[in-house]
């Protein structure tokens, strides 16, 4: 019934002009049948900011943590707030116009969260052939052995033009593994692929600490790399 | 002489060029004429080179200092913009692209649709353009036709400086913003990766690189405050002049 309508749409607007917070807006947009949005919030790491030296050091897992990806929550959250407003509207051209930043921020998000798990201390790293030996099996087979792997892997993700990341990843129809490279925070799902791991060659990565010389980073990252991690993804996506 | 003519001549020629390239890395730019090692151009008609030449800095590598410190240029300058001149050149080597200058080259690429060769052309160009777009003590806003043509196609200066501010700061990853002129008005665009507005037909007049090697070491992720001081504290307004006055010729 109308009366009931407006009274709904008064609440909508006092609400966002008081509290300006995404729950408020999100309990009046229930109100008003429209779609309820998400938000996202940052990870906490899985270890210490300091875990990861020599290899990534504090200051870079700072940055790179509680700057970098936080922004990419903060501006998913944001950008998704601007779209359930343009869906409520039926403001199409608005939807489309905000698809980039979605695609961008939503990327940086899911690509970091991926991320962090990746990685551990160096000496909590264990061979793959320990982690999971179907895994190290699938790669001795396809690339004849991990040292071959790590060089292909390390090779085209090294060769990535600008900002990006070099994954390993996991092609269900095929049963196969498979390296991929893509562009600053395109996800790997992008591609078809099921992501098991990934290596930020954003030039925020590793600069502060490797600057211009992307190959060392990459020589030194497979210290860091927590193949029991990789292992969960590979039993979970090829199940 | 008589004897050997062509081998007199050349000799002639390397002792004039090494001369001129010695003179062109300590002049002055306000001295102007200097000859152009800048924007990638090889010094073929010297008779020295057939390939693309790093240009060095047109200012002490602490001049931009506290902007952009000496760390950032002798990495971006020596490291950067020098590799992508030398892959460059060992791509073009023994093709009909050696003696080319570099924006010869990335247009040459970018029609055959090679990939690599463009990525390393356009970023020697780039670089060699965007050293130009900064000096000491520079910054604020234009003065000249520069100025005037950016009140006619922007509305104001600050206009100008909300547009290009965005376009370096939703760059989505590597690239570059630029003001570049059409052929009748002037307008901001920004590129991904080694993007360059010659490629639509443009004439760029000002660049600036957003790819993070450029300000992480001085603003880790504080991208804003590098294009902020860029455009308040580094952009060489005279350089842009002289580009636009080339550019409407």
């Amino acid at each position: 019934p109308p009366r009931r309508m407006m009274e709904a749409d008064r609440i909508v607007i006092m609400l966002r002009q008081s509290l300006r917070s995404a729950s408020a807006l999100r309990s009046a947009a229930k109100t008003h049948g429209a779609r309820a949005m998400s938000t996202y919030a940052l990870p906490s790491l899985p270890y210490d900011l300091g875990a990861l030296e020599p290899v990534v050091n504090t200051e870079i897992m700072t940055l790179h943590h509680g700057k970098h990806h936080a922004t990419y929550v903060a501006n998913l959250n944001a950008a998704l707030e601007k779209y359930a407003d343009a869906e409520a509207k039926k403001d199409v051209a608005a939807m489309i116009a905000l698809q980039g930043a979605i695609k961008f921020n939503g990327g940086g998000h899911v690509n970091h969260s991926i991320f962090w798990t990746n990685l551990c201390a160096p000496k909590d790293v264990v061979a793959p052939s320990e982690a999971s030996p179907e895994l190290a099996k699938m790669i001795d087979a396809q690339w004849g052995s991990l040292d071959a792997f790590k060089t292909e892997f390390n090779t085209k993700t090294a060769a990535v033009q600008g900002s990006g990341w070099g994954w390993l990843g996991y092609d269900k129809a095929a049963k196969k593994l498979a390296i991929a490279t893509c562009a600053n925070q395109d996800p790997l799902s992008t591609t078809g692929l099921t992501p098991l791991l990934g290596i930020d060659v954003w030039e925020h990565a590793y600069y502060l600490q490797y600057k211009n010389v992307r190959p060392e980073y990459l020589k030194q990252v497979w210290q860091v790399v927590n193949w029991k991690n990789v292992a969960e993804r590979f039993k979970a996506a090829s199940a | 002489n008589t004897a050997c003519p062509t081998h007199a001549m050349f000799t002639k020629y390397a002792v004039l060029a090494s001369l001129a390239v010695a003179a062109n890395a300590f002049a002055p730019s306000f001295l102007g004429g200097r000859l152009s090692l800048r924007q990638g151009q090889t010094s073929s008609a010297t008779g020295v080179s057939m390939k693309i030449e790093l240009p060095p800095l047109p200012y002490d590598y602490t001049a931009l200092e506290p902007k952009i410190s000496k760390t950032t240029l002798t990495i971006h300058h020596d490291k950067h913009h020098a590799k992508y001149v030398n892959v460059a050149n060992q791509m073009i080597e023994g093709t009909e692209m050696e003696g080319d200058d570099a924006e010869a080259i990335l247009m040459k690429a970018h029609k055959d649709n090679n990939v690599g060769l463009f990525n390393n052309a356009a970023q020697s160009w780039n670089h060699a353009f965007y050293w130009d777009c900064m000096k000491p003590n520079g910054g604020g806003a234009p003065t000249g036709d520069i100025a005037a043509q950016i009140d006619k196609d922007f509305g104001s200066y600050d206009e100008f400086k909300k547009q290009f501010d965005v376009a370096g700061n939703t760059a989505f990853g590597s690239g570059w913003a630029w003001l570049s002129w059409d052929g009748s008005k002037l307008s901001v665009d920004k590129t991904i990766g080694a993007g360059n507005p010659l490629t639509d037909g443009k004439t760029p007049v000002l660049t600036m690189d957003v790819w993070e090697h450029a300000y992480y070491v001085d603003y880790q992720n504080m991208r804003a405050t590098y294009v902020t001081t860029f455009l308040d504290e580094l952009v060489n307004w005279d350089f842009v002049n002289e580009n636009f006055a080339k550019a409407k010729k």
